[in-house]
């Protein structure tokens, strides 16, 4: 069986989900939806999905609800959601930053804006997707601070009670927080993937296991849902290509 | 019971340089895009924007119409990034106040509520609150003692939303799946403008979709504007969907240029201009 590196990446966004119960489910972008709509098709059938518009819907497509985005919001601070975002930089305490690239007065890379990311954090347990784990987004030091991070929530008391920053998943591996200081753990690598690679493509100091494991391998009804039923197309392999990174 | 038909023109004539305006939709959703175009043909300038930005700000921005707008994200939804936006931003050209879409979403109810802040688990810890430096906090009365962001009022001297069918007194209909935020968009607003697909009778608006489908009450909205694709090039589910092809023009072309050719005379010069565009595009 040969497994490629977005279907483990798939994989690894699908394991975000396990034990979620019936709670909606918020994935963004192509990957992070793969694995929300796998785990909702295998070991998570409570979670609820949308269709990236205003309704809830069954993996078919069936409507079971209705979600505009002022009840998304609403269901936000409610709780009764985990989610999984993008990150254009990420820290090693989990601070995500959307916003921008460099001054936030006059930025040299205006991007999307901190969107709902401060509410997201504070309230649902939050996961990161970044298809090419690099040093320009594993940074030391975020720009700007969109989704908190432990550091920052540790300071908050009471209103961070509901903070979590569950897992980041790259295109190298699994990271997590499971540190005393709760800074980023290498959790899991990639199969094909080394602890120097992953360290030349991180700018600060990750804790790394002595023993590393390798990302889970897909059981086989995972494997043709993944190719036959939710991505027949392959975009997966467009968002994380194989062979040599540059 | 007084009609309030009146045309863009006469719309935008009612606002003023140095305004906050709130801008409905969201992204690339249902933008009063037809109300935004005359307000480009006129000389108003120094506006304060309240939007979920798409190309509205992109063109306000361009156009050098904003002097500060208070938003969550800008974007074109299929195209992440607005690139006109980005540009005015880049160059320093406008100055922001950037809060998150639920803080965002508690400033529009607390104006439309009368209430001078709502308090929203939002905001702290975050970078929010640095480059918002007029941000208050405040603390629960009760024995919880939390800490809340004190989300002020987005209080809105006039709001310009779009809707499919409205009628001549001001009911507004959207048939599409979501009603975003327009409802408080007007309710926080001193005057609401609302842009429709097409003007209908009173009894009509009930025919063509459930109840829950009226959206907009006359009572907050000061002026009714017939403007057949006047969501363009933004969706407006059911009547159309975004105009993907003229989207990625639109982000393409510099924008003296697409100003030049499209926004240069009134709605139906657009539409034309557009059509032509349209054709050279199948020859």
């Amino acid at each position: 069986m040969n497994v490629s590196r977005a279907e483990y990446c798939v994989i690894a966004c699908a394991d975000i989900w396990r034990g979620a119960g019936e709670v909606l489910a918020s994935p963004m972008g192509l990957i992070p939806s793969l694995g929300a709509r796998l785990a909702r098709l295998t070991f998570a059938p409570d979670l609820l999905l949308t269709d990236g518009e205003a309704l809830l819907v069954r993996p078919d497509g069936t409507p079971e609800g209705w979600l505009p985005y002022r009840q998304h919001l609403e269901l936000v601070a409610g709780g009764r959601r985990r989610l999984m975002m993008g990150a254009s930089q990420i820290d090693r305490y989990g601070n995500q930053n959307i916003s921008c690239i460099g001054d936030w007065a006059r930025p040299d890379r205006q991007l999307l804006g901190v969107r709902g990311a401060p509410l997201n954090t504070l309230n649902n347990p939050t996961s990161y997707w970044v298809p090419k784990h690099s040093r320009r987004v594993f940074v030391e030091r975020v720009d700007l601070v969109c989704g908190v991070g432990y550091d920052r929530a540790a300071g908050l008391g009471v209103s961070a009670r509901f903070h979590r920053v569950v897992r980041v998943v790259s295109d190298l591996g699994v990271f997590d927080f499971a540190t005393p200081d709760r800074s980023m753990r290498l959790a899991a690598l990639h199969p094909g993937v080394s602890v120097e690679e992953v360290r030349r493509a991180t700018c600060f100091a990750l804790t790394v296991p002595e023993e590393v494991p390798c990302t889970r391998e897909p059981e086989a009804g995972e494997l043709r849902l993944i190719r036959e039923v939710l991505d027949p197309g392959g975009a997966r392999s467009r968002e994380v290509p194989e062979g040599v990174r540059s | 019971m007084g009609d309030k038909t009146m045309t863009a023109d006469e719309a935008v004539s009612q606002l003023e340089s140095g305004m906050t305006l709130g801008i409905g939709g969201w992204g690339s959703r249902r933008k009063p895009m037809a109300l935004v175009r005359a307000l480009l043909r006129t000389g108003t300038r120094d506006l304060t924007v309240v939007s979920y930005g798409g190309p509205d700000i992109g063109m306000l921005a361009a156009a050098g119409r904003i002097r500060k707008l208070i938003t969550a994200f800008v974007t074109l939804d299929s195209i992440p990034l607005e690139p006109h936006y980005r540009a005015a931003r880049e160059r320093g050209d406008l100055e922001l106040a950037e809060i998150d879409e639920g803080m965002f979403l508690s400033g529009l109810r607390a104006a439309a509520e009368r209430l001078p802040f709502l308090p929203v688990r939002a905001g702290i810890g975050s970078d929010v609150m640095r480059i918002n430096p007029g941000l208050r906090t405040v603390t629960s009365p009760y024995e919880d003692g939390e800490t809340f962001v004190a989300m002020p009022a987005l209080r809105l001297d006039a709001a310009l939303v779009h809707v499919n069918r409205a009628d001549r007194l001001g009911n507004g209909q959207y048939l599409g799946p979501d009603p975003y935020f327009d409802d408080l968009f007007c309710a926080a607003a001193a005057a609401a403008y609302v842009s429709c697909e097409r003007i209908v009778d009173t009894a009509e608006l009930a025919k063509e979709a459930t109840p829950q489908s009226l959206l907009l009450k006359r009572l907050a909205v000061t002026g009714v504007v017939e403007a057949p694709s006047g969501a363009h090039f933004t969706s407006c589910a059911p009547d159309y969907g975004r105009d993907e092809e003229f989207q990625r023009h639109y982000a393409a072309t510099p924008w003296p240029e697409f100003a030049g050719r499209f926004l240069g005379a009134g709605e139906e010069a657009y539409r034309a201009a557009v059509q032509e565009w349209r054709k050279e595009r199948i020859r």
